[in-house]
């Protein structure tokens, strides 16, 4: 079979005056077996990152069986057929590399970063599990990783102050039947029932080059790089196509009031919606929105809260971005007495008030230049790099969407912003959880707000 | 060497591929300049993002607190930004947001950083904000009223958190009345009784041109960037002021065991350690390669046994905190509740474990992990103003970067039985556990590791702070 032809985009600069566009070079191959591969050249550093991107994640996990996806990546590290247990890490720390993985609802990331000598070790390891990981894989490895997430779960959720307000939040922010609707980290319950046979079937399924995309980046010669590649996983075969989820859009009908009593001092009150999908139109505005409502000092709702009224000790809010529709959170906390419906009050006083006016046009402009010095900051390491263009190609197909990505903030104007607020943050339409300190229920959102 | 492959040949995965000649370390020069008014400057050059990096080390930390005034080096720097030459707190942080610029300024033990960091296009109108915030901060009665009703809720929510505890009776443990053991925040007391006049007097004594550094990594060259500094800084002054010595840290070790009771908790926060090394110890390199090996990467001993071997926690760590005086020595994890006891003693195992002959495979694995990677940690312009922040601070020399890797590569297997030996004594070890007390209690006292205390959250941080019910 003749080999498919590379894409060669050349032109990396970064200028400087006026309105800096930004283009990153890569070069881009599929292999036989359906592997996506994008490489680029950065030669700052002595490095490279290899960051190989799964297309599942815990939103492919059906109910009695959450947590799966997350804890498969912890599996993946067990050893596969060329790798004993324990090597993985042991021969990437013995050539000066570090490596981590990272789950989410929508795709399991796994990356390495290794000094530029020692490239192929990261391409062996990889395409050693994606094609033999069953290869070695026994009970007694899916249940030494089952202690070790659910210890994950505990440091994470059950012994942080607030730890379980994102898991009340999905719970009640989408339907039982939406892949949203439980953590990625998984239910203690459902850690205990994985089975051997699920991993054998999780990774039968999902664990196929068709279903990946794998950027190398840094300090690469391309030519040698592409050669490396097609050489490690020459021996990984492509499987059955995956197959493809439903995309349910999550709709609430109503505000619905959430209480939860926690090992706290202080209450905290969260206020999130559904909102449209990363990088859908919306998205960019919402992200703005979140910077004029609690981005610095003068932010409408750090001044009035924090910094006037003195009322609350902290406050954020954020655009939370997901392939199948994201999430827009405001969290606020009070100061010792002081209750959430106080609270939710001003909050709303500044919600109708971005409702009814736009944002000034420094307010915006404010926002937007946060924006784009954070989006210059991303470049500055390979490894934010490789994992932004691994981003940029799984939800929008072309990995140099960076100019993209900047244009549709510096495209809005302040009607957008206000408009977008209309839209989608609706007061008949969200979650409102209070987190009060035990025994005191009564520090919670009680009174009607709107 | 693995990387050209045959026409379609099957790869050779009987063993992990080598690699080449690894690369060396290529850093641009470090320059360095003067002020006019006397304040050094060291600049790196980084040309490949429109971004700059400029920290301001001031030798004023919280070690110079004076008595009963804990906390004012760490609110003097907090304060800097809240309010600045002709702007209040409110426009100063509007003008910084707008720039897209981010500025910080904390206290350390004996140095405040105050940082910019922003894109270079604006450059002249951020350096116009920081020699504001550096020189001439406000120290407002009313703006110092509420960041005092901040910082007394942040102690107060300090009961939330069993890592912070852990942290805070560690530290007091170790070092008593020593500055090393006290909070950087200060108590609810210390706060009570600052004035701006407090501030005044820290900020007058110690931010003065010669007792500061200025440290520039980003995309411009000594001659664009001296200019600036100059209008910036130039024309500062102030006497130098010598400040309190230090004290030498407390000598006394006596193994004990803290037990902060935490109902409900889900885990145990496990604290051990001892006074360490200071940080122009000979033994530096040394103890690096030993605590890598210890508790450093993921395969060393304490993960690996605590939480791939027996699944009795997420991760387990261990560090050397490196002051200009001997700071901690520190292992850590959270475990699960019920094998809190299990845990400790699988701790024990493995600090009493490092100080036999440690395998040549498992020295020269974590010596290529220490010296391979080192080139990784100048990738961005906050982690290079930060490695040459240590540089000013310790006055180490220009090519000490170039050498390190020779350095950790020359520790040889009786170099870390040796620094294992020295600092890593079981008997006289602090053990901190921030737990259920009810739960495990009784099972953790039958290890007799120590001589035991049981305290509550209220004996850690005294009691909750009365705070006024809002404005």
């Amino acid at each position: 079979m003749r080999r498919l032809s590379v894409l060669m985009v050349l032109a990396c600069s970064l200028a400087v005056a006026g309105e800096p566009r930004i283009s990153v070079s890569y070069s881009r191959f599929t292999l036989p077996n359906g592997l996506d591969v994008i490489l680029h050249e950065d030669h700052t550093v002595p490095l490279v990152v290899v960051n190989l991107c799964y297309h599942v994640g815990s939103a492919d996990e059906k109910p009695g069986r959450t947590g799966f996806a997350h804890l498969f990546e912890h599996i993946m590290f067990m050893g596969s057929k060329d790798v004993p247990v324990g090597k993985f890490d042991q021969w990437l720390e013995a050539a000066g590399g570090d490596n981590n993985a990272n789950t989410t609802d929508d795709r399991t990331d796994y990356f390495e970063d290794v000094p530029s000598n020692a490239l192929a070790l990261p391409l062996f390891l990889e395409s050693d599990r994606m094609g033999f990981l069953l290869d070695s894989m026994t009970e007694a490895k899916v249940n030494a990783q089952r202690d070790v997430v659910k210890n994950e779960r505990r440091e994470t959720y059950e012994n942080v102050p607030y730890g379980l307000a994102p898991i009340l939040i999905d719970e009640n922010l989408y339907p039982p039947d939406h892949p949203y609707h439980w953590p990625t980290i998984g239910s203690m319950a459902d850690l205990s029932a994985a089975s051997y046979n699920d991993v054998v079937q999780f990774f039968r399924t999902y664990y196929v080059p068709g279903n990946a995309s794998l950027v190398i980046a840094g300090d690469i010669d391309p030519v040698k790089a592409r050669a490396a590649v097609e050489y490690w996983f020459s021996d990984v075969r492509s499987g059955a196509p995956v197959p493809i989820q439903p995309v349910p859009v999550a709709h609430l009908t109503s505000e619905k009031r959430v209480v939860h009593e926690d090992r706290v001092e202080l209450p905290r009150l969260y206020m999130v919606w559904n909102t449209p999908a990363e990088f859908a139109p919306g998205d960019a505005e919402l992200d703005l929105l979140a910077s004029v409502l609690a981005g610095g000092k003068t932010s409408r709702l750090y001044k009035r809260l924090v910094y006037d009224l003195q009322i609350a000790q902290d406050v954020s809010a954020a655009q939370v971005p997901a392939r199948l529709g994201s999430e827009f959170w405001i969290v606020v906390t009070a100061r010792s007495g002081h209750t959430l419906t106080e609270i939710a009050h001003v909050v709303q006083e500044e919600l109708s008030r971005i409702k009814n006016d736009p944002p000034s046009h420094r307010e915006l402009e404010r926002a937007v230049n946060q924006y784009e010095a954070s989006f210059l900051d991303r470049l500055e390491s390979i490894g934010t790099t490789a994992n932004l263009l691994n981003t940029y190609v799984r939800l929008t197909g072309n990995p140099d969407y960076f100019n993209e990505d900047l244009s549709r903030y510096r495209a809005l104007d302040p009607c957008d912003v206000q408009a977008i607020a209309r839209s989608w943050l609706r007061d008949d339409a969200r979650v409102v959880l209070s987190v009060v300190p035990n025994g005191k229920k009564e520090l919670a959102v009680t009174n009607e707000t709107h | 060497m693995l990387l050209v492959p045959v026409l379609r040949a099957q790869p050779d995965r009987s063993a992990p591929p080598g690699a080449g000649p690894p690369p060396a370390l290529r850093l641009p020069p470090i320059q360095h300049y003067s002020l006019s008014s006397g304040t050094k400057v060291v600049l790196l050059e980084r040309h490949s993002v429109p971004i700059v990096q400029i920290n301001l080390l001031v030798r004023a930390g919280t070690s110079m607190d004076p008595a009963g005034k804990g906390g004012l080096a760490s609110i003097t720097a907090a304060m800097l930004t809240e309010g600045a030459g002709p702007r209040g707190a409110l426009e100063f942080s509007d003008a910084v947001d707008y720039l897209g610029a981010q500025v910080a300024a904390s206290a350390h033990l004996y140095t405040t950083t105050v940082a910019l960091h922003m894109p270079l296009s604006k450059l002249d109108s951020g350096l116009v904000l920081l020699a504001d915030l550096v020189r001439r901060p406000k120290f407002l009665a009313s703006e110092l009223a509420r960041v005092r009703t901040e910082r007394l809720t942040t102690i107060l929510q300090m009961r939330d958190d069993p890592d912070i505890l852990a942290s805070l009776i560690f530290r007091r443990t170790l070092y008593g009345e020593h500055p090393y053991g006290a909070p950087s925040l200060g108590n609810a007391a210390s706060l009570a009784s600052m004035t701006v006049d407090d501030l005044r007097g820290f900020h007058g004594a110690y931010f003065i041109p010669a007792n500061t550094t200025i440290i520039v990594v980003g995309d411009i060259t000594g001659a664009e960037i001296m200019p600036k500094l100059e209008s910036a800084f130039g024309e500062w002054n102030g006497n130098v002021v010598s400040p309190p010595p230090v004290p030498p840290v407390p000598q006394k070790r006596e193994k004990t065991l803290v037990f902060v009771d935490k109902p409900g908790s889900a885990q145990s926060v496990i604290t051990i350690g001892r006074i360490g090394a200071a940080r122009l110890t000979d033994d530096y390199y040394a103890i690096v390669v030993m605590n890598a090996l210890l508790g450093g990467p993921f395969t060393s001993r304490l993960n690996m046994n605590l939480r791939e071997a027996h699944g009795y926690s997420y991760g387990a760590s261990s560090e050397f905190d490196f002051l200009p005086l001997p700071g901690p020595f520190v292992a850590t994890a959270s475990v699960q509740t019920d094998v809190t006891d299990k845990a400790l003693t699988e701790f024990v195992n493995e600090l009493r474990g490092i100080l036999k002959p440690v395998p040549d495979a498992d020295l020269e694995r974590v010596k290529n992990y220490l010296a391979l990677g080192y080139p990784g940690e100048f990738q961005s312009v906050a982690q290079i103003a930060s490695q040459l922040g240590e540089l000013a601070i310790y006055g180490l020399p220009d090519d000490y970067f170039n050498g390190y890797i020779g350095r950790i590569r020359a520790v040889t297997q009786s170099d870390v039985e040796r620094v294992a030996r020295k600092y890593i004594n079981t008997d006289d070890l602090v053990f901190i556990i921030v737990g259920d007390r009810k739960e495990i209690a009784e099972r953790v006292t039958a290890l007799n590791l120590a001589p035991a205390k049981f305290l509550s959250v209220e004996d850690v941080l005294g009691p909750a702070p009365v705070l006024e019910g809002g404005k």
